[in-house]
């Protein structure tokens, strides 16, 4: 659905070029819900803006559902621009127009269709999201959610294939994000909508995202399916962003653990696995002991998941290990 | 009625001739209204190009800025009176004469519109910049940015600015009465200044006043009225 072709990007900064994005080639899948995470300056704002040119490439190509972007005249690319909804961070309603009219805009913008289709077309768009009862609202008058909920009938008032989200809940609190998240996850599930994100929050990837791309520098480090690259982090910078959303502080762990006793393991469950009455079985059959160390039982978009760090003593560690290994339990031996 | 107040009145303003000082308001009115409808008309599209071609905006234009800065700051740094004097080649080209209302206004559309301009250009700072990014993100057009996105964004800004503007516009017309402009201040220059009648002068300036105050009311409320952060 959206291909990068070695597309890059440099700004010039006090007669330097300094780049925001180095050569990438990405590809994201149709109906798809992609995130890119990084601090800020890691180059996914610049990414992001890349998609529908409100950043002009410095080279590359990027295709869009079959058509280069890159190539298109500026006639062209408003057609295509009315084709890519777009969501903010700050929400970037017109304060002096109803929640109704904001949601009205682009499709009067577009001029395709006459005063009585709009307006059914912004009735339906405000019962998807649910703000029926406030279209003649002003959003000064609206909660950062609401206000976001109007952002998103907005971009999909033409009915775009795309969405894109420009931290779309960093502006707010972790309750309207979680409701914010689930209407994004709606949308994609109901429209088949390929929906790009950004932020910076690995929470936000591990709820909605099918794949996530890291970046770093410009560059994208490591990029995956989520559950891969959450439960795997291979690469630093997204150990980092793992480690911070789940609070856990590495270096402590590895201080506690070393007045345990044993062999020190860690077993990753995916899927059904996490119910599994695993551990008590094992420990059965082989005699270990086990105590838990560390672990957390979450899911990953619909996926369940488990983490356990364990500390085994007594009995037949190597075959406790086999019988993780044979039941799909993902194994790293820590100690 | 009026034979009644101005009975009531003459001992107290005993130089005041209240049909002249109807013909006076009257000019002051026309030259304000004329005026402003032309500075409102010139100042409005210069105020959006001084934006967009300003730095870091939609259409940043170095060159073309420049210029319409420079010419802004030159306009607005000659005094009026000055400009007064020095436009009456011009005013008698555009208008057959540089006396009265029709030679004020071209004077006072010429002082006023790059400050206005200026205001204008304030005001569309003002809007958040990712209003424009979201409209541009719709596939607006650089016309229907400014038309649907930025121009109603500012309106607060832009009615505040007219506001100044006319309340300026009312203190030149003042300074117009050296040309033979006419209206209120002219009145209080020949009569209240020259000829030694502070009752005349009292009166224009209770005038002037009271049209200040009903602007500037009138402005207040609409830039409320269409306020909606």
């Amino acid at each position: 659905m959206i291909e990068f072709q070695r597309v890059h990007k440099t700004y010039p900064v006090n007669g330097r070029d300094i780049s925001a994005l180095q050569p990438t080639d990405l590809h994201i899948a149709r109906g798809e819900v992609f995130g890119l995470i990084g601090h800020s300056g890691a180059g996914k704002s610049t990414l992001l803006r890349l998609i529908n040119r409100l950043e002009e490439p410095s080279g590359g190509r990027i295709i869009v559902d079959g058509i280069d972007v890159t190539a298109l005249n500026p006639e062209g690319l408003r057609q295509f621009r009315q084709q890519a909804g777009m969501i903010f961070q700050h929400f970037n309603l017109l304060a002096a127009k109803t929640v109704a009219a904001n949601i009205a805009l682009p499709l009067k913008l577009a001029g395709k269709l006459s005063a009585s289709q709009i307006a059914a077309r912004v009735e339906a768009l405000l019962a998807r999201v649910g703000l029926t009862e406030h279209a003649n609202k002003y959003p000064a008058q609206l909660s950062g959610g609401q206000k976001q909920r109007v952002g998103i009938a907005r971009a999909l008032a033409t009915e775009p294939k795309i969405l894109l989200c420009d931290e779309a809940t960093s502006a707010l609190d972790p309750q309207t994000t979680a409701s914010v998240l689930q209407l994004l996850a709606e949308i994609n599930r109901e429209l088949n909508l390929t929906i790009v994100l950004i932020t910076h929050e690995m929470d936000v990837i591990r709820r909605v995202c099918d794949r996530v791309a890291v970046m770093d520098g410009g560059v994208i480090v490591e990029q995956g399916p989520v559950a891969q690259v959450f439960l795997h982090p291979q690469h630093p910078t997204t150990r980092n962003f793992v480690l911070e959303s789940e609070q856990v502080d590495e270096d402590g762990q590895r201080d506690d653990f070393a007045h345990v006793a044993g062999r020190i393991l860690r077993l990753t469950f995916q899927g059904e696995a996490t119910y599994a009455p695993l551990l008590g079985s094992v420990a059965r059959q082989t005699g270990v002991d086990y105590s838990i160390l560390a672990g957390r039982i979450d899911r990953i978009k619909d996926t369940p998941y488990g983490q356990l760090t364990l500390a085994l003593t007594g009995g037949d560690v190597e075959a406790a290990l086999a019988c993780f290994v044979a039941a799909d339990v993902h194994l790293e031996v820590l100690r | 009625m009026e034979a009644l107040l101005a009975s009531l009145l003459h001992p107290l303003l005993p130089n005041v001739d209240w049909t002249e000082i109807g013909y006076a308001s009257l000019d002051t009115l026309s030259m304000l209204g004329g005026s402003l409808l032309f500075t409102l008309l010139l100042g409005l599209p210069l105020g959006v190009l001084l934006f967009l071609s300003g730095p870091r905006q939609l259409f940043a234009q170095p060159a073309l800025y420049g210029l319409l800065s420079l010419l802004a700051n030159v306009l607005r740094s000659v005094p009026f009176v000055i400009l007064l004097i020095l436009m009456i080649p011009l005013t008698v080209l555009l208008t057959g004469t540089s006396l009265g209302v029709a030679g004020a206004i071209p004077p006072l559309v010429v002082g006023a519109t790059p400050f206005f301009a200026r205001l204008v250009e304030t005001a569309l700072r003002e809007v958040d910049r990712g209003i424009i990014e979201a409209t541009q993100a719709m596939g607006a057009s650089t016309w229907q940015i400014i038309t649907r996105a930025l121009l109603p964004e500012a309106l607060p800004g832009i009615l505040a600015a007219i506001t100044v503007t006319a309340i300026t516009l009312v203190s030149y017309t003042a300074m117009s009465g050296l040309i033979g402009g006419g209206g209120l201040g002219d009145l209080a220059v020949r009569y209240g200044y020259q000829r030694y009648q502070p009752d005349v002068m009292a009166v224009t300036v209770v005038l002037l006043l009271v049209l200040v105050q009903i602007l500037q009311n009138t402005g207040d409320k609409l830039v409320v009225h269409f306020s909606r952060k």
